[in-house]
């Protein structure tokens, strides 16, 4: 489908990090999952300082660094070359944890295939009977960060919604998600359900709802 | 005298059982012991259950798989714990035809669970998982608002470590993200064995940075192996 000749134009993976990364503020400790939250970092400038935290042991981490300066000991929750900043540290497996369902972590940015209006999130499986089971680290993050964040596309590849009144995927965590962002919109998870903060130039409420399951409210 | 290590690969395996729970760090293949891990699949022993933060990593086409996917492949594995079993990996094939028990665990969840046997603490109370498929089966409680499930302290009978230095007391420090599981793990199994990149002489680690005192390690083989190798 070519939205735009619908006369908007859906964000790009870099596009959804570079908006989140908009809201991340100084002095946070934050966690980015696998997949387009990774990417949030890239969007944070330097001068900013944020300290982010991977679940395999450290804090503090810093972009890819150059070829020659590759440290085959240094690599992040998706086992990619990373750096290390300065004032940076490195734990075991169970203080990284505890970071995390301990409360230090003020912001959690995951992917995700549904977030209900209740702030339910599905994020690692399918079905209850999936042979591949993928649970990783995330349980742990949905329910110990401060405030979790989704970033995802709005609907599947096949139009299906992935805001809806309730998940039909095995869930993470219940109500956990605080904020969605997606290639279309940012909306806050409330009491009342999703309520749309930012929406991308040229899209209108109705047709944002004609692609959400769940019930949207106007901020 | 005390000293820790051993000689050879088949001392350093010696008396592992069949039916045996093996521990084995690593992620992305940074802290992963696998030239022990060779050794155990040389050693024979059998009907193993495996606490392992990834049981299945994903084919990658024109590599053989892992030591862990082979150990899995020649039938010795009855069960893994674990985080991850990917669909498209030895693993995963062994559990889709039901060959393979597969108990997978939030990861924070692993590593506590491992932690606490290390420390004497036979179960503890987490929000991790309450209200997930995990749960079922679990008593749960509510504390401090939030429901929270039960888990049991998980125990290894053997652990297999990757250091980057240790001395014959089996002192132990790690390097960057190769800590991992290891020191948890080293805590919680009843034999455990390391791998160590470098051997010291007894008093050069400063007291400040061992990660791991030689209270938890019974056998160290010195195997200076090399940087780890990323799976892609």
């Amino acid at each position: 489908m070519n939205e735009t000749r619908q006369g908007f134009e859906p964000l790009t993976r870099t596009g959804m990090a570079a908006r989140a990364a908009q809201d991340v503020p100084e002095g946070w400790y934050v966690n980015l999952g696998i997949g387009i939250p990774t990417l949030i970092a890239d969007y944070i400038p330097p001068e900013r300082e944020v300290v982010v935290h991977s679940e395999n042991g450290i804090l503090g981490m810093g972009p890819a660094p150059a070829p020659h300066q590759q440290n085959p000991w240094l690599v992040n929750a998706s086992t990619q070359r990373v750096s290390l900043r300065p004032g940076g540290a490195f734990v075991h497996h169970a203080d990284s944890f505890a970071m995390v369902r301990g409360g230090h972590i003020d912001l959690c940015v995951l992917g995700g295939f549904q977030v209900a209006e209740n702030g339910d999130l599905a994020n690692w499986a399918h079905s209850p009977t999936e042979t591949g089971r993928q649970i990783g680290g995330a349980m742990d993050l949905a329910v110990g960060a401060k405030r979790v964040w989704v970033v995802m596309e709005h609907t599947t590849k096949e139009g299906a919604a992935r805001l809806l009144r309730r998940c039909s995927y095995p869930l993470t965590a219940a109500a956990c998600v605080s904020r969605v962002y997606t290639n279309l919109a940012v909306l806050d998870v409330t009491p009342k359900g999703f309520v749309v903060i930012d929406m991308v130039h040229g899209l209108d409420f109705a047709d944002l709802q004609a692609r959400t399951d769940a019930e949207l409210h106007r901020a | 005298m005390i000293d820790k290590f051993v000689r050879s690969m088949a001392e350093a395996m010696a008396g592992i059982p069949d039916g045996a729970t093996v521990m084995m760090p690593g992620f992305g293949e940074v802290g992963a012991p696998n030239a022990l891990l060779e050794g155990l699949l040389e050693q024979g022993a059998t009907n193993l259950t495996l606490v392992i933060n990834s049981a299945g990593r994903l084919r990658v086409p024109g590599k053989p798989p892992n030591v862990v996917a082979r150990l899995i492949d020649q039938g010795r594995v009855r069960k893994v714990i674990t985080s991850f079993v990917r669909a498209n990996s030895v693993a995963g094939d062994w559990v889709r035809d039901g060959r393979l028990q597969a108990e997978v665990i939030p990861q924070g969840t692993l590593a506590e669970r491992i932690r606490a046997a290390g420390a004497g603490i036979p179960a503890f109370f987490t929000p991790t998982g309450a209200g997930t498929l995990i749960a079922e089966g679990k008593e749960v409680r509510e504390y401090q608002g939030r429901p929270c499930i039960l888990e049991e302290a998980l125990p290894g009978d053997v652990a297999l470590i990757e250091a980057w230095m240790a001395d014959r007391w089996g002192n132990l420090t790690y390097r960057e993200t190769g800590q991992n599981f290891n020191p948890i793990m080293a805590m919680a199994a009843k034999l455990t064995i390391v791998q160590t990149h470098n051997a010291v002489d007894l008093g050069m680690l400063p007291a400040n940075a061992i990660h791991t005192p030689g209270i938890y390690v019974n056998r160290v083989l010195h195997l200076p192996v090399g940087d780890p190798v990323l799976p892609r």
